[in-house]
Formats: C-alpha cells, sequence, structure tokens
C-alpha cells in the first residue's frame, strides 16, 4: 500500500514537471514567473522545448501601450534566432499578449502587433516564414496575478511558442 | 409575437377612450429627463385568479412586474401590506380613495383567465389614483409558461404610459460568464432576461469566447471565439443552436456587429500587425474594407439608420474615437477630452454615443453625442468598460473588474446597470462573473 501511494506520488510529480513545459496558452501555475523553472536537477535536452525555454528565453517584454521591441527584447530575440537556426525542425506560434489597463478589443489589436513584432524581429533575420505564427491574446491571458506595474510589465510580452 | 395575440380591438377602443380624456398635464407622469428624483409609488396588487394555476400566474405576474418598475428606479411599488381594497374587490371596480389613503399614485389591476384551448388571456389595466382615471391596458393570450414575457409586457406598457418612453423589460442579455483563476480563466458564452431570469449557458467553456452582440431580430449572436485555437469572429442562432464561422479570413478577425437592418456584420481584422474594420454581407458573403490605415482601427457600430459609423483609432496617437460614413468615406475625430476614448457604441436613439475612457489610472463609462459634445461621465472605477444600451436608449450595461493582488485574490468581475443620468447603478446578478453584456432589442 505504500509503495502504490508512492509511484502515485512520482505520477503526479511527473505531470507537474509537463505543465511547466514552455507552452504558456494553457497556463495553470499561477507563480507568476516569467520563466518557467525547469530546473530539477535533471539535465535539459540540448535542442528541446525545455532548452529553448531554460536556456534561450521563450519571451520578450514590452512598454505599455507599445509594439515596438525594445533593446532587451531585441537581445533575447537574437539568441532565439540562433537556437532557432540550430534547430530548424521547430515551427512556432508568436502569442501577443497585454496588461489588463486597457479595453478588451484594444489589446486584441494591440496583442496582435505584438506578435507581429517579434515575428518580423524573428522573419527578417533568417527564420523561414513559414515557420512563424502569430495568435493574439490581448488581455485575456496573464502570467502576473497582481493588478500592480510588476505584474503588467509581465503581462505585456511576446511568447514564442515551438510546435 | 406568434405566440402572442393582440385583443387590438379592444385595446383600441380603449386608447380612444383615454385619448378624450382630460387634458395630459392633470396625469400621473414622470419626466426622466431631469436627474435624480422621487420614485413613483405604485400599487401593484396580484392579478386575480379564479383557479389556483390562475392566482398563482396572477401573483407571479405581480411580482415580476414590480421587480421590473423597482429596478428601473422610477417607481416604488408599494407594500402589498398597505392595500385596503381586496383583490377580488378591485376586479368590480376600483375604490381609490382606498388607494389615496396609501398614497399609491398609480395602481396596476389585473386579471388571468384560462380560455379552455391550453392558453391563458392576461388582462390588465392601469389607472391613476388621483385623477381617478384609466390610463392604457390590454389583453393578451399566451401559453401559460409563457408568464415571465407577459410580466415584461406588463411593466413595459406600464413604463410607456407614465414616462412617454418605450420600455426594455421584454429584453434579454447576452454575455460572457467567467469562472477560474486569472491567468486560466474559463468563459462561456450565457443568455439570460434582463432581470437575470431564464439564465443559460450557450458554450462550454472549452474555447475562450468574448464580445457577443444581438442581432436585431435577438435571434442571432455574433461574437469572437478561439475555436481550435484561432481567433475568429461566428455567428450563433439561438433557434437552432448552430454556430457559424462569419468567412475565412487570413488574419484574427474580432470586435463584431450587426447592421441595423441585420444583413452585415461589421468587424476588424488583423493582419500583419495593421487592424482595419471591414464589413461582411450576409446575403452576398462580399467583404469590404472600410478603414484603410496602419493604426489600430477597431470597435465599429452603426447609428440606427445605418448611414454612419463610429469606431476607435489610435491614428492620432491615442485611442480615440471618430465617426465615418458606413462606407468609409469621411472619418472624423469626435473625442478631444484628456485621456483615451474606447469601445464607442451609437445609442438606438442615435441622439448620444457611450464609451469607454480611460484618465488618470482610472477607467470610466460615459456618453456623448455623435458630434463630441456634451460630454458626460455615468461610472468609475478600476476597472469599467463595454457598455451596452437598453433598447429605449434610457439605461446602460457595463461592467466593471476589482483590482487583485499578487495571488490573484479580490478578483471580481459583475455586470452592472445605470440609468443615464448616471444614477440608479444596480449589479445584474449572474451565478458566475461576468462581463462584455450586451443588450437585445425588444423581443418581437
Amino acid at each position: 500500500m505504500k509503495l502504490r501511494f508512492l509511484s502515485i506520488f512520482a505520477a503526479v510529480a511527473l505531470v507537474a514537471a509537463c505543465e511547466s513545459a514552455p507552452s504558456d496558452t494553457g497556463a495553470k501555475g499561477g507563480t507568476g514567473q516569467t520563466t518557467p523553472a525547469v530546473s530539477t536537477g535533471k539535465s535539459i535536452v540540448a535542442g528541446s522545448k525545455e532548452d529553448f525555454v531554460a536556456n534561450v528565453g521563450d519571451r520578450v517584454f514590452f512598454d505599455f501601450d507599445k509594439s515596438s521591441l525594445r533593446a532587451d527584447a531585441k537581445a533575447s530575440l537574437a539568441k532565439q534566432v540562433a537556437w532557432l537556426k540550430q534547430y530548424p525542425n521547430y515551427s512556432m506560434t508568436i502569442e501577443g499578449h497585454a496588461d489588463e489597463r486597457g479595453t478588451r478589443e484594444y489589446n486584441l489589436a494591440l496583442g496582435e502587433k505584438r506578435a507581429n513584432s517579434v515575428k518580423e524581429f524573428l522573419v527578417a533575420n533568417g527564420v523561414a516564414v513559414a515557420r512563424v505564427k502569430t495568435v493574439s491574446y490581448g488581455k485575456e491571458r496573464p502570467v502576473a496575478l497582481g493588478s500592480n506595474e510588476a505584474a503588467w510589465s509581465q503581462n505585456r510580452r511576446g511568447v514564442t511558442v515551438l510546435n | 409575437m406568434s405566440r402572442i395575440r393582440f385583443f387590438a380591438a379592444l385595446a383600441a377602443v380603449i386608447v380612444l377612450g383615454v385619448l378624450t380624456v382630460g387634458p395630459a398635464s392633470a396625469e400621473v407622469r414622470i419626466d426622466i429627463t431631469r436627474g435624480q428624483m422621487k420614485p413613483l409609488p405604485i400599487a401593484i396588487p396580484d392579478f386575480a385568479g379564479f383557479t389556483a394555476q390562475e392566482s398563482q400566474i396572477g401573483k407571479d405576474i405581480s411580482r415580476v412586474v414590480s421587480a421590473d418598475l423597482e429596478r428601473s428606479g422610477l417607481f416604488k411599488p408599494v407594500d402589498p401590506k398597505a392595500f385596503i381594497q381586496t383583490v377580488a374587490s378591485l376586479q368590480v371596480q376600483p375604490r381609490f380613495p382606498d388607494w389615496k389613503a396609501i398614497n399609491a399614485e398609480a395602481l396596476v389591476q389585473g386579471k388571468v383567465e384560462s380560455t379552455g384551448d391550453g392558453r391563458v388571456k392576461v388582462e390588465f389595466r392601469l389607472w391613476d389614483v388621483f385623477a381617478e382615471a384609466y390610463m392604457t391596458g390590454w389583453t393578451l393570450s399566451a401559453a401559460p409558461q409563457d408568464w415571465r414575457r407577459l410580466s415584461h409586457k406588463v411593466a413595459d406598457a406600464i413604463y410607456k404610459r407614465i414616462t412617454g418612453e418605450d420600455g426594455y423589460f421584454d429584453t434579454q442579455i447576452v454575455y460572457i460568464a467567467e469562472s477560474g483563476p486569472k491567468n486560466d480563466r474559463k468563459k462561456r458564452l450565457a443568455i439570460m432576461d434582463q432581470d437575470g431570469e431564464g439564465h443559460r449557458f450557450l458554450t462550454d467553456g472549452s474555447e475562450l469566447v468574448l464580445t457577443p452582440r444581438f442581432s436585431p431580430s435577438s435571434r442571432e449572436i455574433t461574437y469572437l471565439s478561439y475555436f481550435k485555437g484561432v481567433p475568429r469572429v461566428y455567428v450563433f442562432n439561438l433557434d437552432t443552436g448552430r454556430r457559424e464561422a462569419l468567412g475565412n479570413f487570413p488574419g484574427m478577425t474580432f470586435a463584431p456587429r450587426f447592421s441595423p437592418d441585420g444583413n452585415k456584420v461589421i468587424f476588424s481584422m488583423a493582419e500583419d500587425g495593421n487592424t482595419e474594420i471591414y464589413e461582411m454581407n450576409l446575403l452576398t458573403r462580399q467583404k469590404a474594407r472600410l478603414t484603410n490605415n496602419p493604426a489600430i482601427d477597431t470597435a465599429p457600430s452603426y447609428a440606427p439608420d445605418g448611414s454612419q459609423l463610429v469606431f476607435e483609432s489610435d491614428r492620432g496617437g491615442g485611442q480615440q474615437i471618430y465617426v465615418m460614413a458606413s462606407n468609409g468615406a469621411n472619418p472624423n475625430r469626435i473625442s478631444f477630452g484628456d485621456g483615451r476614448y474606447a469601445t464607442p457604441v451609437w445609442s438606438p436613439r442615435g441622439d448620444l454615443i457611450a464609451f469607454t475612457k480611460q484618465k488618470g489610472g482610472q477607467f470610466f463609462i460615459g456618453v456623448m453625442r455623435p458630434d463630441g459634445s456634451g460630454e458626460r461621465l455615468l461610472a468609475e472605477g478600476f476597472l469599467v468598460e463595454g457598455p451596452t444600451w437598453a433598447p429605449n436608449g434610457r439605461v446602460l450595461s457595463f461592467f466593471r473588474e476589482a483590482p487583485s493582488d499578487e495571488r490573484g485574490r479580490g478578483q471580481s468581475v459583475r455586470l452592472y446597470t445605470i440609468d443615464l443620468t448616471g444614477f440608479n447603478e444596480r449589479v445584474l446578478l449572474t451565478p458566475l462573473d461576468g462581463s462584455d453584456p450586451a443588450w437585445s432589442p425588444l423581443i418581437p
């Protein structure tokens, strides 16, 4: 009986680990962390989605009501480009997100502009356009739950989700 | 209207009778263009019935009519415990001194009668107590289970006779029911009567849905769904329960609304980082682009005569409201106050445009005239958004969201209604949290 309990516990832990995978769309964690922490002592396989999230960084951040790429965003995206060139089998969906300080429909449009800014950077730097799709979630999928600037600055983001 | 037959001849005779009676100035009347006022005391005894079923329906109708009128903020139903004249005696003849004694200025008299074919006949009369005069009334026949709609029609008739404005009680509200944590919010399309009754969900929450809006017939809803992860405009048919994508477009389509004749849907499409406004003719399936500007052009809404569109654009730098011809000609900015202006919605009366405003870290619901003059703010909050008009253009609904802490505590999203005067703000109760309300036209 004790053994069975343990094995169930292991299965739960495994599921939990899977849930911290890079996809941002179904974010269930509620930790509000910008980069899912994967380092649980296990080694990350180079070229895996986990590798991309942990060692490259899957997201960039935007200023309030802006869709232009900041210098730090361009640096992050340059790293993404290098990795994506090394692993050309991945296609990706760029998610554009907004904070809650805007109206719903405007934020949908703003999220699309942000996703497109990321896409344009990747494509301009050599990622094949056929690999890149975009989707906007507007203010519908925040990662940080607070109603303050610290949370909003994390929610104004473009996330490169590998398929 | 198919299930409800008017006894038109009776009604016409009664109306003519009233027109020949005394001067209008002596009547009990509410001038709803004024600000906050004392609500009119009105007595609404149970509608009389002979059988148990008739009596039950009579009680239910009286209760719903009272609740409708009370919620409008313009009427104050008198506590039935104060009534002196009995329901049975009232059917013979109103004894006006009994109603004057309890300060009821208006009196509603009603009766429910089974007609043998499984239907019921509901008769109501509205009396001016102090003038001792008949004001209006009708008789309608309906299936017994339609008693709620009959009640709302009674309330609409009373509201119209006393305020001079069309009522808005026989209507529905479609909205987005919300549940779950902020970062994994489940959103479902839901519909209910304007008083919150008859609530039902139209989608199961497996896909994100947003911004529903009624067709002029009230039988269709256009909205945004992320079905299969692709945000697109859909049309949901309430009679068949079927939903259909508006069309296949290369980019995300959103912000849909029907044209006043129901033949078109206007919406935004975002493609390659640029959002423009398009229209889709539902009969010919032809689409046309109405804006051509690198800015965000979205949230379009038709004037009630269909000749013009109001929309928001950040082409001038910030979010502002513009009006243009419905073919896209002559866009003109109309909002010039401090702050950002969004989600313009043309009043069904044509005289005003409601909007969401952001200024100084707060959100507001306001109205302005179609030329941008006469701006008035009605509601304020951390987040208030998405005004929608009751069909008489006198009442609005919107949603209000509370801020949350870093663990998501405090989160709450509720529907509200408010009078055009800015008074009588009320929560519209829903089973779950609610956002994106859209008020139907009067149900045909």
